[in-house]
């Protein structure tokens, strides 16, 4: 797995599945950023393959996904098959309270 | 990071739910994503550094603020209600421009030759190609997605600006993506040169929830709207809540669709927010309080808060109903004294505010953020011990007078209480021995009679001797700005000419 810089604003999308994600925030540092097992790669270049059965949990438009301490943050900007991972490790859905419309 | 990704991921996941109704015009999120494609086109190589538009609210201020950000320029929507010579004031100051007008705002341009102007018609029948390649959009989050000239009821107009970063912060993390229910209605009725009609568009894209424009505001069409289209969310502000409630008091017209209506802008009246509860009892209110420079929304007071409020025996509760309730999770908000010094809860100071979404930057000064990223947002006002906000007016607004800080809020506040006064402003008047004084402009209830020496004793009778104002002046009605802020350098001007 190659690591990556990952800052806000950035954008991937999974080598093996229709997944996109723009960064909202990420830690400094170098990280594997991977989707259905495969290194996301830039939103202009083409993958091929499939996701990795044991990482196909589907990835859902609109949602934002976190680590466990909430310093990488991404949204997902186009859903698809494959598990969003951090060096390995699932990201999961960021459990927003959801405030009333005020526009 | 570009805002057009709002409107990619309507498209894409609710492409074929109606997006936009103006009139009879009705555009499906696909659509308006094939008519922003075609002017960011149109934009792209015609040398135009901003996309400006002179209107109403139409289906061509969605288009115009998607466009502009496909197509990696600023979208600069003017105030058409604004005099010719400072509406060609404003147009100079952004060339080279497209410019988006209707027939009407189009006779009061000169023309220049770094402004092309287009029709809305034009515009919005620019040609569509499904099949053609999509522009790409700069991807640079620092990039100026949308300028706004602020209404300047303190001077000339001020260039906000705001990129995507504060934008796209602002909707992420206030909106959940796609929340709207299928026959969710939206209804659209601040300018599009104002901040709640940029946030507007980018929040009900995002929520993909169908907006119902109206062209501009009058009671009986926002009511009819609402009817007809089975509106369920609104945001007025509160001058046109108060019309709305005396309509509906008259026509005894029922609002069933109505869920939930978000009031903002400007002071509300503690009788035009009860009114409104007791008329549309199933209705969620909600009080929200940002700035241009905040890219919107940075306090709520929920339905919920509301409810509390009004129910609550507890006086700290019940007067929660008359503040702008607490930050949103975006953002963080302190209180500071004159020194910059934060204060603990129930004390007065400065509001400042920090988050993504918060740009606190114009054209000419640059950034007013400190080292910390903090702004001021020039509003006096304090927390409570939740941290509920109550706003106590503008800095600029206050007195001083002989040294002492006036607020002009506690004074109205007494005014209004007196039977026949139906409106009060009070400004800063000159004084040679105190440096500032106080003025009253005071508007009476028709057929209504209150004397100088009777209002006066009823200021006396309430606070400190120095608040009472030492002139007051009777008038017609007071000047506001169309979202309702009164006008007080004009009152003040007035004043100060006459004395």
């Amino acid at each position: 797995m190659a690591k990556i810089g990952l800052k806000a604003g950035g954008r991937f999308k999974s080598a093996v599945c229709d997944t996109q994600v723009m960064v909202i925030k990420a830690p400094a540092g170098e990280f594997a950023l991977a989707c259905g097992g495969a290194d996301m790669i830039a939103p202009t270049a083409s993958g091929t393959g499939s996701p990795d059965a044991a990482l196909s949990g589907e990835t859902l438009i609109g949602k934002r996904y976190v680590n466990a301490d909430e310093s990488l943050e991404l949204l997902c900007t186009k859903g698809g098959k494959g598990t969003l991972t951090l060096d390995g490790t699932p990201l999961e859905i960021k459990q927003a309270k959801q405030l009333p419309s005020s526009d | 990071m570009n805002l057009s990704t709002i409107l990619d991921m309507a498209a894409e996941a609710f492409g074929d739910r109606v997006g936009v109704v103006c009139g009879d015009t009705r555009l499906t999120y696909a659509e308006l994503r094939q008519k922003a494609y075609a002017a960011a086109r149109e934009l792209q190589g015609s040398g135009a550094r901003h996309l400006a538009l002179l209107d109403v609210n139409s289906p061509a201020a969605p288009v115009a603020i998607f466009a502009a950000a496909y197509a990696g320029i600023a979208y600069v929507p003017i105030n058409y209600r604004l005099t010719p010579d400072e509406i060609n004031e404003l147009v100079g100051r952004v060339a080279p421009a497209v410019l988006v007008a209707s027939d009407e705002t189009r006779a009061q341009l000169d023309a220049r030759d770094e402004i092309r102007v287009i029709s809305r018609e034009q515009f919005l029948s620019l040609p569509t190609d499904a099949a053609a390649e999509p522009p790409t959009p700069p991807e640079d989050p620092r990039a100026v997605a949308v300028q706004l000239f602020t209404s300047g009821t303190t001077g000339k107009p001020k260039a906000a600006i705001l990129r995507h970063e504060n934008l796209m912060a602002y909707i992420v993390g206030t909106v959940e993506f796609g929340c709207a229910e299928e026959d969710d209605a939206s209804l659209v009725s601040v300018p599009p040169y104002h901040i709640a009609g940029i946030s507007s568009v980018l929040s009900s894209t995002y929520a993909c929830r169908r907006m119902v424009q109206l062209e501009s505001f009058d009671a009986k069409t926002w009511v009819d709207a609402a009817t007809r289209e089975q509106v369920s969310n609104a945001f007025v502000v509160p001058t046109m809540l108060s019309r709305i409630v005396e309509h509906l008091d008259e026509s005894a017209v029922q609002l069933p669709s109505l869920r939930s209506l978000a009031y903002g802008g400007g002071k509300m009246p503690q009788a035009t927010i009860a009114n409104a509860m007791r008329l549309l009892p199933r209705v969620d209110f909600t009080n929200a309080y940002g700035l241009t420079e905040t890219s919107s929304t940075i306090a709520v007071l929920g339905p919920d808060d509301h409810r509390a409020a009004a129910a609550s025996p507890d006086g700290h509760v019940q007067r929660r109903l008359c503040s702008v309730g607490r930050a949103t999770g975006a953002v963080e908000i302190q209180i500071r004294d004159d020194d910059g010094r934060p204060v603990a809860a129930n004390a007065a100071g400065l509001v400042f505010v920090r988050g993504g979404q918060v740009s606190g930057e114009y054209l000419q000064q640059g950034s007013l953020l400190d080292g910390e990223g903090w702004f001021s947002t020039r509003d006096r006002g304090w927390l409570d011990d939740a941290g509920y906000l109550f706003l106590d007016g503008r800095a600029d607004d206050v007195i001083v007078r002989g040294g002492e800080n006036i607020s002009p809020g506690e004074i109205e506040d007494v005014l209004l209480e007196h039977p026949s006064v139906a409106d009060a402003a009070v400004v800063a008047v000159p004084d040679e021995q105190w440096g500032e004084g106080v003025g009253a402009a005071v508007v009476l209830k028709p057929e209504a009679r209150a004397s100088v020496d009777e209002l006066q004793a009823l200021v006396k009778s309430r606070l400190r001797s120095s608040r009472v104002p030492q002139r007051i002046v009777f008038r017609d009605a007071l000047p506001y700005n169309e979202t309702g802020k009164v006008l007080r350098r004009v009152i003040r001007q007035e004043m100060a000419a006459a004395s």
